[in-house]
């Protein structure tokens, strides 16, 4: 078990998130002095927001893949789930009128309670009862197939509840931060460094806590975990409870910094995490971050050089030659287990 | 018959050939999430052939399986170094780059659309299907099919019996591909206009779903699971949203309880076996 502690360890997440950030941030500054440069420089900034976004989501689909080989397609809907609900109880308050509109901050939060809970909902309907019984090729895709029949039914009860349009969801909580040519957002870099941090104290939790360990030997081999006195079916739904909580989290957040919901809004998101997931490769948390910082940097500047159906062909055309090229993921990083994949 | 019931048997038909498209990968053990990407091609050939260059539909549905089964071929061998969930992202990716590449061609007519100039009328459409069922029960009978049973059921010791594993999936895949592009450019003939945002990443779900409900393990899989999933919210007459959620609940009750899906060998050994087996057991 120690030898997949190492790969974690030897990472050092902090000095290498402080390195980064100050490249980055060289970057930007390198290149808002050069002439015309600044309109650039702000792209890579709004690119580096928006994946932040695309972080935490892209953690939440390598952390199920990791720990329980299952690409789990209710993430993007948990994600959408979130900012919906919220949207619901900023509007009409809770169920059955026993309030009014609610503020905007307990409203999100409700949006990401709801969001865990479903999280908790799908475990107990798919991974419960999962049984390997014949042990075919497409064996794998059952508990896939159990996650896209609840993203069916998620995003159609949002339909039927609250209806199919986008909705405006102002947050009164704009503070924008000049520095030079360039505007930060203030929400924006809490919510990149929000995100951030959510991802840093989760590594840290599978890194050094029993839960975390108990989760990578699940991560290895099931079968041995269960030996060894690991309780499966107590730590499986901490997974999900988590996945849950991430999905939340990126949902409040892209609240906060766009001021709209959709029920389509977790399509969008989701491929692009899963994009950024198969960057980074599938399992590792560090290649979940990278992937996705990298995924929202090549949207918005492909955005900006091509125009908008051309940035998704780039986006999709790289992770297409990822796959087939690099399956361990542009970086080929630690992965939190390297058992089955 | 109605006008109504034209629509629905149309797409009946339609869904049941991409069905079976997807169901040949899947039965030798390979899962194509990219449906609808094989699909937009097929399609998309069948138009272009037929508005630039005037071929009528007897030659640019032939043009346009060629053409998707041509692709299947280049595309299988690198997809196919893929596994399981990388293969089901691969395809994935793969579809969502067709409908982007569809999307940025003005030639394709980008998000307008095209119209498609000939008229296929439904007795073509349920012919075809009935054709598609027919070649693949068949397929499924011969040493082909045997060997992609085996691959499905277990690659490692298939391969070790002599079957030739790459071989039989690139096949698969290609002709899973072709039948994807024949239910496109059917649709493309019968609904005399295609647009890239029909062929999203929904349409692939929902027709891995026909197949992996209908099962895997025998040819009578997609037929069933593609006309189920047609027909019954037709019948119930249960409006927009909540049909879907129906059918999402029926997806995770069938994964828990039959996660191999509806028809299996056992099941049509115990309906159709041999009155003697019983007669014995008697």
């Amino acid at each position: 078990m120690s030898a997949t502690a190492t790969p974690m360890r030897r990472a050092r997440p902090l000095t290498m998130a402080l390195l980064l950030g100050l490249a980055a941030s060289l970057l930007v500054a390198g290149i808002t002095a050069l002439p015309g440069g600044s309109t650039l420089a702000q792209q890579i900034v709004s690119g580096l927001m928006l994946g932040g976004i695309y972080v935490t989501v892209a953690v939440a689909f390598t952390l199920t893949i990791g720990v329980l080989n299952f690409l789990n397609f209710t993430i993007p809907t948990l994600f959408m789930l979130t900012g919906m609900v919220a949207w619901g109880l900023a509007r009409w308050g809770l169920p059955f009128g026993m309030s009014g509109g609610l503020h905007w901050a307990p409203a999100l939060l409700g949006g990401v309670a709801v969001a865990i809970l479903a999280s908790l909902i799908v475990e107990r309907f798919t991974f419960r009862y999962l049984k390997t019984r014949h042990g075919d090729a497409t064996e794998h895709a059952i508990p896939l197939v159990s996650s896209l029949g609840f993203l069916l039914i998620f995003e159609h009860l949002v339909l039927i509840v609250l209806g199919s349009e986008a909705q405006s969801f102002p947050v009164r909580f704009r503070l924008d931060w000049q520095i030079g040519p360039l505007v930060l957002g203030l929400p924006q870099l809490a919510s990149l460094l929000l995100s951030l941090g959510i991802v840093f104290w989760l590594s840290w939790l599978l890194a050094k806590t029993r839960t975390g360990r108990a989760l990578r030997s699940i991560a290895e081999s099931p079968d041995t975990a269960t030996l060894l006195g690991v309780e499966v079916t107590r730590i499986v739904p901490i997974v999900f409870l988590l996945s849950g909580l991430l999905c939340g989290v990126a949902g409040a957040l892209f609240v906060v910094n766009y001021s709209d919901v959709s029920p389509f809004m977790g399509d969008h998101v989701g491929t692009k995490a899963i994009a950024a997931m198969v960057l980074g490769g599938l399992g590792s948390i560090w290649g979940a971050i990278a992937g996705g910082l990298l995924v929202g940097l090549l949207e918005t500047l492909g955005i900006h050089f091509f125009g908008g159906d051309a940035a998704q062909v780039v986006v999709w055309t790289t992770l297409l030659a990822a796959i087939i090229l690099r399956p361990q993921g542009l970086f080929g990083a630690s992965r939190i287990g390297k058992g089955k994949l | 018959m109605s006008g109504y019931w034209a629509g629905i048997l149309a797409i009946l038909a339609i869904n049941i050939i991409f069905a079976y498209g997807i169901f040949v990968t899947a039965a030798a053990g390979q899962l194509n999430l990219g449906g609808a990407g094989f699909m937009a091609i097929g399609a998309y050939a069948a138009a272009v052939l037929g508005e630039q260059l005037g071929w009528s539909p007897a030659l640019t549905i032939p043009a346009a399986v060629t053409i998707t089964g041509l692709i299947g071929i280049a595309i299988a061998f690198p997809v196919l170094r893929t596994r399981g969930v990388y293969m089901v992202l691969a395809t994935f990716a793969f579809a969502q780059v067709v409908t982007g590449v569809i999307l940025t061609q003005p030639v394709l007519g980008g998000a307008m659309g095209m119209v498609v100039p000939d008229y296929v009328d439904l007795p073509v459409l349920i012919g075809a299907a009935i054709a598609t069922v027919v070649l693949v029960f068949f397929l499924m009978a011969t040493r082909l099919g045997l060997a992609m049973r085996a691959l499905h059921d277990d690659e490692l010791v298939s391969t070790l019996m002599g079957v030739p594993a790459r071989a039989v999936q690139v096949a698969s895949f290609a002709l899973g591909a072709g039948l994807a592009g024949l239910a496109g450019g059917l649709y493309a003939h019968h609904f005399s206009f295609v647009e890239a945002q029909y062929f999203s990443a929904l349409l692939s779900i929902y027709v891995l779903l026909f197949v992996l409900i209908g099962g895997t393990q025998t040819a009578w899989g997609p037929l069933v699971g593609a006309t189920f999933f047609t027909l019954v919210p037709e019948l119930l007459r249960i409006g927009g949203s909540w049909r879907y959620v129906v059918f999402g609940v029926i997806i995770v009750a069938m994964m828990m309880f039959r996660p191999e899906g509806i028809v299996t060998r056992t099941l049509l050994a115990r309906l159709f076996g041999r009155r003697r087996r019983v007669a014995d057991a008697g």
